[in-house]
């Protein structure tokens, strides 16, 4: 049983992907394409993170030590999919024309945010093997806390560019917002 | 209402057709066929040019008192009635009107329109409507000399429309233009497009467009037509006035606070089409130009 568990979650996780391409090719994306691939990439990216931050709540809820085993991969795919949304974005939407580009990063704040959550993910997917965590010890639980700033701005990124219906953007941060909550350890606090 | 039989309906392909058979005969031609299209006399880039489907066109729309996605309007809208339905045009008048759809329809005879349109989240397409100068019913009226401005509001009907169930905008939908914007010749009142009755998702029975203002602007459904002295606060300016300003002029040079006005993707091209520079009141310019003579665009956006 557990020796099939990162293989299905990796199978699993690719599924988004391959739905992206087959509406690419079949032409099934409607009259906004790229918006509609955009978007698909942008929510998938959200809910690997979801993912991978419900995780150790689920370990500790289930006293089963299997979850966390699957975590790593999970975060892989949030850079996965990130890279996708923004290759999206610069390659297909804009076609590499970098002034547009970077006018955006500078000027709207809800592509800045975005960015930025994509640039932090780079060290964590660079740290992420078992290499890197024996060499950078202590400080490579420190670097990975990285995740949680990255869920926030994820999720502030969904918000701000969404026009007035706040609904889905707030459930992503409602849901962001539980998981991180349930890491805070609220002993620690009150025994002070 | 009027039903139409299917054989007096144009099918797409054919008027695609007839459109390039009109366009081929050449300028002596065209010039008569198309002297009130001041879109299709200017030659730009064959892109903006193209007509957009029929299909895209009207399963694709924002109109959020039948839903807020792009697809509800077309699903939600179908078994909206638009008869009976009368318009008022009322306010600063000497003398208020109220007119059925029957009677505008005999008052006012329709012709072919085809104007770009852009949306303020950066798409567009080409849409032939059908309509009428709104100069012209506006002139049944006489507006007193306090009047400077002219309101519009759509239905307001939450249980056939089922968006206004939600506080989504400040319902009724409602719009304002100046009045000499309101009766300048490309302000349009709308009853059809593609050369059918103007479908429930699009605005039926009767909306208004204005080609060189982003979309919402272009209020549909309408039911009254308010002259008033004040500049009317539009249902967008409600729920965000820093973003949505009351002339919401096409302009690639002022960005919505959010993002780029600069480019425009075109409905309907595929996921490989490159995006292209929106223009200056969406190329209406030189029609349009004048009325802000002396006006920072930047300030009243």
């Amino acid at each position: 049983m557990i020796k099939y568990f990162k293989p299905s979650i990796f199978i699993l996780s690719t599924i988004p992907f391959l739905i992206i391409i087959y509406k690419i090719f079949f032409n099934e994306l409607g009259p906004e394409p790229v918006k509609e691939i955009t978007h698909f990439t942008g929510e998938w990216t959200l809910i690997f993170i979801c993912l991978t931050l419900a995780m150790s709540p689920l370990k500790k809820l289930t006293n089963l030590n299997f979850w966390v085993k699957g975590r790593r991969m999970l975060g892989l795919f949030v850079f996965f999919y990130a890279s996708l949304h923004l290759l999206t974005y610069v390659g297909i939407d804009y076609r590499f024309s970098w002034q547009p580009i970077f006018d955006d990063v500078v000027k709207k704040k809800y592509i800045f945010v975005g960015f930025a959550a994509w640039l932090l993910l780079i060290p964590l997917t660079l740290t992420s093997s078992q290499k890197m965590m024996l060499l950078l010890k202590q400080n490579w639980k420190k670097l990975h806390s990285l995740i949680y700033v990255i869920a926030i701005l994820g999720s502030l990124h969904f918000i701000w560019l969404s026009k007035t219906i706040y609904f889905k953007p707030l459930i992503y941060f409602v849901i962001i917002t539980i998981l991180l909550f349930l890491r805070v350890n609220f002993k620690r606090i009150f025994n002070k | 209402m009027i039903k139409f039989k299917n054989s007096e309906i144009t099918p797409e392909k054919i008027y695609k057709n007839r459109r390039s058979f009109i366009k081929s005969v050449g300028l002596g031609a065209s010039s008569i066929a198309m002297s009130t299209i001041p879109f299709a006399n200017k030659s730009l880039a064959s892109e903006r040019d193209k007509l957009t489907s029929y299909k895209d066109i009207t399963t694709y729309n924002n109109y959020y008192e039948f839903g807020t996605s792009k697809s509800d309007p077309y699903r939600n809208s179908q078994i909206f009635k638009t008869t009976p339905w009368d318009i008022a045009i009322e306010g600063e008048v000497e003398k208020p009107i109220k007119l059925s759809m029957e009677e505008i329809s005999e008052m006012f005879i329709s012709e072919e329109r085809i104007y770009r349109l852009r949306c303020v989240e950066g798409w567009s397409m080409v849409i032939p409507w059908m309509g009428f100068s709104l100069s012209k019913l506006l002139s049944k009226v006489n507006p007193t000399n306090k009047a400077k401005f002219v309101e519009f509001e759509s239905v307001y009907d939450p249980a056939q429309m089922k968006g206004q169930r939600y506080p989504v905008l400040n319902w009724p939908y409602n719009e304002g233009l100046r009045i000499d914007e309101a009766m300048h010749p490309l302000t349009t009142v709308v009853t059809g497009l593609y050369g059918k009755k103007l479908p429930n998702q699009n605005g039926a029975p009767l909306r208004i467009f204005i080609p060189w203002k982003y979309g919402f602007k272009s209020a549909k459904a309408i039911v009254k037509i308010k002259f008033v002295e004040n500049m009317p606060t539009s249902s967008w300016m409600w729920a965000s006035p820093r973003e949505y300003g009351f002339y919401s002029n096409v302009n690639p040079n002022v960005d919505h606070p959010r993002w780029s006005q600069a480019t425009e993707r075109i409905i309907g091209e595929g996921v490989w089409a490159p995006r292209v520079k929106t223009l200056m009141f969406n190329g209406y310019g030189d029609e349009v130009a004048s009325l802000y003579t002396g006006m920072d665009l930047k300030k009243y956006f």
